[in-house]
């Protein structure tokens, strides 16, 4: 690409911390009541320069009025916003230094696509030429140079989605809110998409917040994703962290798929669940405690028809986290197997585990079959079981 | 002072001078005359007094005397010329007139000019209580003209006639108070007992039943002479009558409102009001006039009509009008649905 | 969220952020401080004032008065009395009629049982204060010098009474059995019209959306004709045509069309267009899948109708209902045309105040008048309020189908509407260029030399442009603006609800009693106010307040439809919301604006109720002049006035397509 992307600085993101290794967003006990109702609840988040940061929970768990609050448009009831080591708490959002994508793209149906993006360079002392070329730089950017001409609704979603994003990243802002930008299109523009942005984000560096409820978009785009329930952070982690090792029940829950069973702590090292102790970390909790046990479809280890761990293809096995286990249902989901099984030593639980179609085929898995699976000890996480 | 200098003054004055000299004076006179006839009483006033113009505010009756009433505390009229005289004193205990005594004013018929002295209010003509009678409708339906008001309470007139709601119609005020100064008022009262049966509508204006009558759309219409002759100019097939009692009868007069900044023009315009030329000039539409020895002959109207006229109080009337009114919406109002 | 709820929140306790006001907010803030003023100064504060007149009251306050009467030599005098004790003494006047009106007048002579005319008696009297006013004769006395008067002159002497603030203006007027029975009559009409209009709507909306009969687009034109002209036309129509001498006489079977049954059919002719409209668009939502589920449960046709038809346009109906309602109980024209002695409420007011000058009574009525309008209005939000499910559901186009049985009576019956309304013009056409009807029948042009008539002349009908004019453009800047502070202005929730109670308002204040409480208020010299009583002005500012809220509704159903999130955008590129306000909302709203502009001016050119109590002499509308010229019984000049009106509408509503299609074809490719 020939026009290289620059960003113009600002005066209002001028005001930068001497520490290159400061956050660049910092929110701090942050609260938001709607009268009664605590939509936020005490939030601090930092969020480093460049950084692509995703705000992810269902719907309803303050993630969007978090991002508003950041950008000024619902102000926080409490609670310090440092952006750029400036103190924009209580800035009204045009004295902020954001772009912003909302879901419905938010595009004037009256104006052009350059009119649309031109919208926010005009009136700010340019020069005609300037925004003009500014513009065709942008629709270059997003790769929309031949439709400056036509109006918002003759383009496609994706297309329109990328307008309102070249027209958010015009004024080069030093944040970059994304509201949902993704979840008006169907499935594949969605995932073409996601690249294009990431990559955008990359090149510009610019410090962007996305909002989703879809975990997979999450775990594709961040850097750090910010996993909020109930108006709290659960977690803050890279997509790893969070998928790896998600820290609290419902993290485990709301990314991925989880089995779940009743366990109580043995001792150190060793919970029961059913009628059978397993091997796995026990961290922080005590003998004889009651908790949750969690373990994902995809981390569950097939090791074929016979009780002989050396018959296991990945590597070997933890004995005491082998079990028989017939398989009910086998559903085809593509790129693998998603089997249904009980085991005795479950306690006739349904255990669900996701087998590779290679897995499959080598092993002679089918439906009816008694087959070893194991559950490896350190994928088997402990949660407190709230009473 | 050089001569320069000077020259330039007297140049100075010399330009101002003419527009002092022909600075017209702007009168804002209230009105209820006909509209037809507001130019002409308009023109034959500036010809003879070319420095002060007239504005025209013309509305009927009733709103008129609302608008100056509404208007109390903040008058907006110089000068009232024709309006009612029963509204002129309604004003004049309201405090709103200037009274004054226009030159020339003892050449009036004392009738129509104010008891005060100085007075008030000075008249212009009358307007007569009458009956508009429909001969094509009243033949279709084998009726006999009526020649009194006592001929209206005949049964075969029921449905037939329309007079205007004196509620809401200073004509129909005349009437009613016309009524009760001749015979007094329980014997009035008796007899608009009786009219009541025959009336098919009580209208909100004073002129409409004639022209309902004109127009078929009653035989017999209570009304005043002006818009009977008018109606029959028009070609309706109506014989104006005056009830062989006598007729009550309402002045249209002039006055000053109190309080006026233009004074002087406003007592010239009254001054002249009152001059047999301008009597000569309402004798055009109106029969009877305030001038004596003007009045001529109007189309379709007997020469006789200032002596069928009876003897009206104004004040009486004025000062009756609230307890009148309320016992006539009594005994009519609340019946006044249509009889079906 | 039972989690959020169960722990105490104490850093909370605490007062909560406040956001800096950009400039943005500051000016928004004060656009909407001027535009709310705006509503109050030209309904809130007109309103209050007119309460508060009809809470004043008359009354005789014989403490005020004192008197001394002489002896037989005229010369010397007795004691200081009170009216009241005389009055006690001789017990003259009860105590209820000391009671009055402001026109109210008490004979001195009263209170002297043994008064006689012509005697050599000599009277004082006096106020006790310098407010007391008495008349001798005409003539005006006030304060607490001492007059004196020989027994002839006394005998003219009356007391005035002095106002005070009470109720008795309501309790008098209840024991006006007349004035009460009104209330009854207003109510029976306006209910039995509702009911006939709601229904023959209904019909019709019902043969355009459900059945395939031809000319749809014709009939919906001919439906909204009545919408042009004044509700006074139709009542001159009815008159020539079921009248005495009216063509269809013998069609009423000998009942008169003066009365309930005039008031009835004509009512019906100029509110069909609203309920039509209305009922129309609630027709045109509903759910084709509704109609595939019936048909496939082999319901029949009548249960179809009953259980999905109905329900589906139940608001629409309700609505319509409503706005029936309060256009027949609140018009003034039509009645006072055809409804010859029934007595009606706005009827009343004019009576009270044009007729008897009786301001405090006219003030009373009006107060009565609000309260059926304001019920209704009532009712219809809170039905309104459950509406939005209804909408909110994703419904699919219904498309009929052809079927003679339902289709012919349809386009028969859609065919029996538009006659009678087309009747109705087309003899008001007939009265406006016939000589003498009934009896001259020849054709004349001579009905539209209005200068020579009551009214105003065509000075008048210049006039009525005008104010249309500027109804249209002050209106549509005023409404349009006013409903943008509300739907997109953020914070300030106190303010924007109260703005948008106030513009809801309008539709329930009758707009006689709008025009009453402006004499009320304006006409004060005190009001700084007071110099546009009487100008141009002050009728634009009431046409436009009169009409003010379906005109916002209509603006803020646009602004509704916009995307919530421009002002963010736009606040986000540091963009003033003044630049997005005139760069994309007022383009993309223009159909809404335009729309907005051609219901202001239409309304404008007929509106009478509103304006009759406000006109000035050189600011007479033609509506007016209608109304005036029908009242001096001048009805073929009436029905040509009131053609123009109806020829200046039709022209307005062609200019207002074509610039709108134009206008639309430059500013809203993008549709």
């Amino acid at each position: 690409m020939r026009h290289a992307l620059s960003i113009e600085p600002t005066p209002t993101s001028l005001p930068r911390a001497a520490d290159p290794a400061a956050p660049y967003l910092e929110i701090t006990d942050l609260w938001k009541a709607y009268g009664d109702f605590v939509a936020l609840r005490d939030i601090s988040l930092s969020i480093a320069r460049g950084e692509f940061i995703c705000f992810l929970g269902p719907s309803g768990c303050g993630k969007t009025t978090l991002l508003r609050a950041v950008a000024g448009l619902d102000l926080q009831s409490q609670g310090t916003i440092l952006q750029g080591g400036r103190n924009i708490s209580t800035l009204p959002a045009s004295s902020r230094d954001y772009g912003i994508v909302f879901q419905s793209y938010a595009l004037f149906p009256n104006l052009t696509i350059e009119q649309n993006i031109a919208f926010g360079l005009e009136n700010t002392g340019r020069s005609k030429a300037a925004v003009a070329s500014r513009v065709s730089e942008l629709l270059e950017t997003v790769g929309l140079s031949a439709h400056g001409k036509k109006y918002p609704a003759q383009l496609s979603g994706g297309q329109q989605q990328r307008i309102a994003l070249a027209r958010a990243i015009a004024i080069s802002p030093g944040l970059l809110l994304l509201d949902e930008p993704l979840s008006a299109l169907d499935a594949k523009v969605r995932v073409h998409l996601r690249h294009e942005i990431k990559a955008l984000q990359r090149k510009l560096g610019v410090t962007t917040i996305m909002v989703t409820h879809d975990q997979e978009e999450a775990l594709a785009m961040a850097d750090r994703i910010v996993v909020m329930n109930h108006g709290i952070i659960e977690q803050v982690g890279s997509p790893t962290e969070i998928y790896r090792y998600p820290e609290t029940l419902f993290v485990a829950d709301f990314i991925g798929e989880t089995n779940q069973f009743p366990a109580r702590v043995v001792r150190g090292g060793e919970v029961e669940i059913g009628h059978s102790a397993f091997c796995c970390a026990t961290d922080g909790f005590a003998a004889g405690q009651a908790a949750t046990a969690v373990v994902r479809p995809v981390d569950i280890i097939p090791h074929g028809a016979h009780a002989h761990a050396v018959n296991a293809i990945d590597r070997p096995a933890t004995p005491q986290n082998l079990i028989d286990a017939e398989v009910r249902e086998m559903e085809f989901l593509g790129m693998f197997w998603r089997t249904r099984l009980t085991a005795p030593r479950l306690g006739e639980r349904t255990l669900v585990a996701d087998f590779s179609v290679n897995a499959v085929r080598r092993l002679s898995i089918e439906t009816g079959g008694v087959i070893q699976v194991e559950i490896p000890r350190e994928r088997l996480l402990l949660y407190p079981r709230s009473a | 002072m050089n001569r320069r200098m000077l020259f330039m003054l007297a140049g100075a004055v010399s330009a101002v001078l003419p527009t002092i000299a022909f600075a017209e004076t702007q009168l804002t006179v209230y009105t209820a005359v006909e509209a037809v006839d507001l130019d002409r009483y308009k023109a034959t006033f500036e010809k003879a007094h070319p420095d002060i113009k007239i504005n025209w505010v013309r509305d009927s009756t009733g709103v008129m005397t609302a608008k100056l009433l509404a208007e109390k505390d903040n008058p907006q009229a110089d000068v009232v010329w024709g309006l009612a005289a029963t509204s002129l004193l309604l004003l004049k205990t309201e405090g709103m007139l200037e009274s004054y005594a226009p030159k020339g004013v003892e050449a009036l018929d004392k009738k129509f000019v104010d008891k005060d002295n100085p007075p008030s209010w000075v008249g212009m003509d009358a307007y007569v209580a009458a009956l508009c009678y429909n001969t094509v409708e009243g033949e279709k339906l084998g009726l006999t003209a009526p020649a009194s008001w006592e001929d209206l309470t005949k049964p075969e007139y029921k449905g037939h006639i329309v007079m205007p709601n004196p509620a809401s119609s200073g004509t129909g005020f005349l009437d009613v108070s016309g009524w009760m100064q001749m015979w007094g008022e329980e014997k009035a009262w008796d007899f608009m007992d009786k009219l009541h049966e025959n009336i098919s509508a009580y209208t909100h204006s004073g002129s409409k039943p004639c022209k309902m009558a004109g127009a078929g759309e009653a035989v017999i219409g209570v009304s005043f002479e002006f818009p009977g002759a008018k109606a029959k100019s028009a070609g309706a097939p109506i014989d104006i009558i005056f009830p062989s009692e006598g007729s009550g009868w309402e002045a249209e007069a002039t006055a000053i409102i109190a309080g006026t900044a233009n004074l002087e023009a406003a007592k010239t315009l009254v001054d002249w009001s009152i001059t047999k030329e301008a009597n000569e000039m309402y004798n055009v539409g109106y029969a009877v006039v305030a001038y004596p020895g003007v009045a001529k002959e109007v189309e379709h109207l007997p020469s006789d009509i200032a002596s069928r006229m009876i003897d009206n109080d104004f004040e009486w009337a004025a000062n009756n009008r609230t307890t009148i009114l309320k016992e006539w919406q009594k005994r009519y109002d609340a019946k006044s649905e249509p009889k079906s | 969220m039972a989690i959020a709820l169960e722990t105490a929140h104490p850093p909370l306790a605490g007062k909560h952020l406040r956001q800096q006001t950009s400039r943005d907010d500051r000016i928004k803030l004060g656009f909407m401080a001027v535009i709310g003023l705006y509503l109050v100064i030209a309904l809130g504060a007109p309103l209050f004032v007119m309460l508060s007149k009809s809470l004043s009251t008359y009354r005789f306050d014989l403490t005020a008065y004192e008197f001394q009467v002489s002896d037989g030599t005229g010369a010397n005098w007795g004691p200081v009395v009170t009216a009241d004790a005389l009055n006690r003494q001789a017990g003259a006047v009860a105590e209820a009629d000391l009671s009055t009106n402001s026109d109210g007048r008490l004979a001195a002579t009263k209170f002297f049982p043994e008064f006689s005319f012509r005697s050599p008696v000599n009277y004082r009297i006096r106020g006790v204060d310098e407010d007391a006013a008495f008349l001798v004769g005409s003539t005006l006395e006030k304060g607490t010098a001492w007059r004196e008067y020989d027994s002839g002159t006394f005998r003219r002497v009356v007391l005035r009474p002095a106002r005070t603030i009470g109720l008795e203006n309501f309790s008098n007027y209840f024991s006006t059995p007349a004035l009460a029975q009104s209330i009854y009559n207003s109510v029976l009409m306006a209910a039995i019209s509702t009911v006939v209009t709601v229904s023959i709507a209904f019909a019709l909306a019902y043969g355009l959306t459900r059945s395939c009969m031809p000319l749809k687009g014709l009939f919906r034109g001919i439906l909204t004709i009545p919408i042009l002209v004044p509700s006074l036309l139709p009542g001159i129509a009815l008159v020539y045509l079921f009248g005495n001498q009216g063509v269809f006489k013998d069609w009423l079977l000998g009942y008169s069309i003066y009365g309930p049954i005039g008031i009835v059919i004509g009512s019906v002719f100029f509110t069909l267009p609203h309920a039509f409209l209305i009922i129309l668009t609630a027709l045109s939502v509903a759910d084709a899948r509704h109609y595939e589920a019936a048909a496939s449960l082999k319901a029949s046709k009548w249960r179809t109708f009953r259980t999905v038809t109905v329900p589906g346009a139940r608001y629409g109906i309700v609505s319509a209902a409503f706005v029936v309602f309060t256009l027949v109980i609140t018009d003034f024209g039509l009645p006072k045309v055809i409804g010859g002695q029934y007595g009606m409420l706005a009827v009343d007011i004019y009576k009270q105040v044009i007729g008897q000058q009786n301001f405090e009574m006219g003030a009373v009525v009006s107060v009565i008048l609000l309260v059926p309008a304001v019920l209704a209005f009532a009712v219809d939000r809170r039905m309104q309020k459950r509406q939005v499910a209804l909408l909110s559901a994703r419904a699919v186009p219904y498309a009929p189908k052809p079927n003679v049985r339902v289709d012919a009576p349809c386009f028969a019956f859609a065919c029996l509407v538009s006659l009678f309304i087309l009747g109705m013009i087309a003899m008001c056409q007939v009265a406006a260029v016939v000589k003498f009807w009934p009896y001259d029948l020849t054709l004349t042009t001579k009905n539209f030399a209005f200068d020579l008539m009551d009214g105003g002349g065509w000075a008048a009908y210049g006039n009525s442009i005008r104010l249309a004019l500027l109804t249209a453009l002050f209106g549509s800047l005023v409404v349009f603006a006013g409903a943008y502070m509300v739907e997109k202005a953020d914070g300030f929730r106190f303010g924007r609800g109260l703005f948008h109670f106030l513009a809801m308002m309008p539709m329930a204040v009758p707009g006689m009693v709008l025009g009453l409480a402006y004499i009320f208020f304006f006409n004060n010299p005190a009001n700084p106010l007071n110099p546009i009583y009487g100008t141009m002005t002050i009728l634009v500012v009431c046409t436009v307040t009169h009409f003010y809220t379906v005109a916002h509704l209509t603006a803020l159903t646009a602004l509704k439809q916009m995307d919530p999130e421009f002002e963010s955008v736009a606040a986000s590129l540091k963009q003033p919301f003044h630049r997005l306000f005139f760069r994309v909302t007022v383009p993309v709203c223009l159909p809404a604006i335009l729309n907005i502009a051609i219901y202001l001016f239409v309304n404008a050119m007929t509106t009478v109720s509103a304006v009759v109590f406000l006109y000035a002499t050189d600011t007479k509308l033609a509506s007016v002049a209608v109304l005036n010229m029908d009242d001096a019984g001048d009805i073929a000049p009436a029905a040509a006035m009131g053609m123009m009106i109806f020829y200046t509408n039709v022209a307005a509503k062609l200019i207002h397509a074509l610039i709108a299609r134009g206008l639309l074809a430059r500013t809203q490719a993008w549709r």
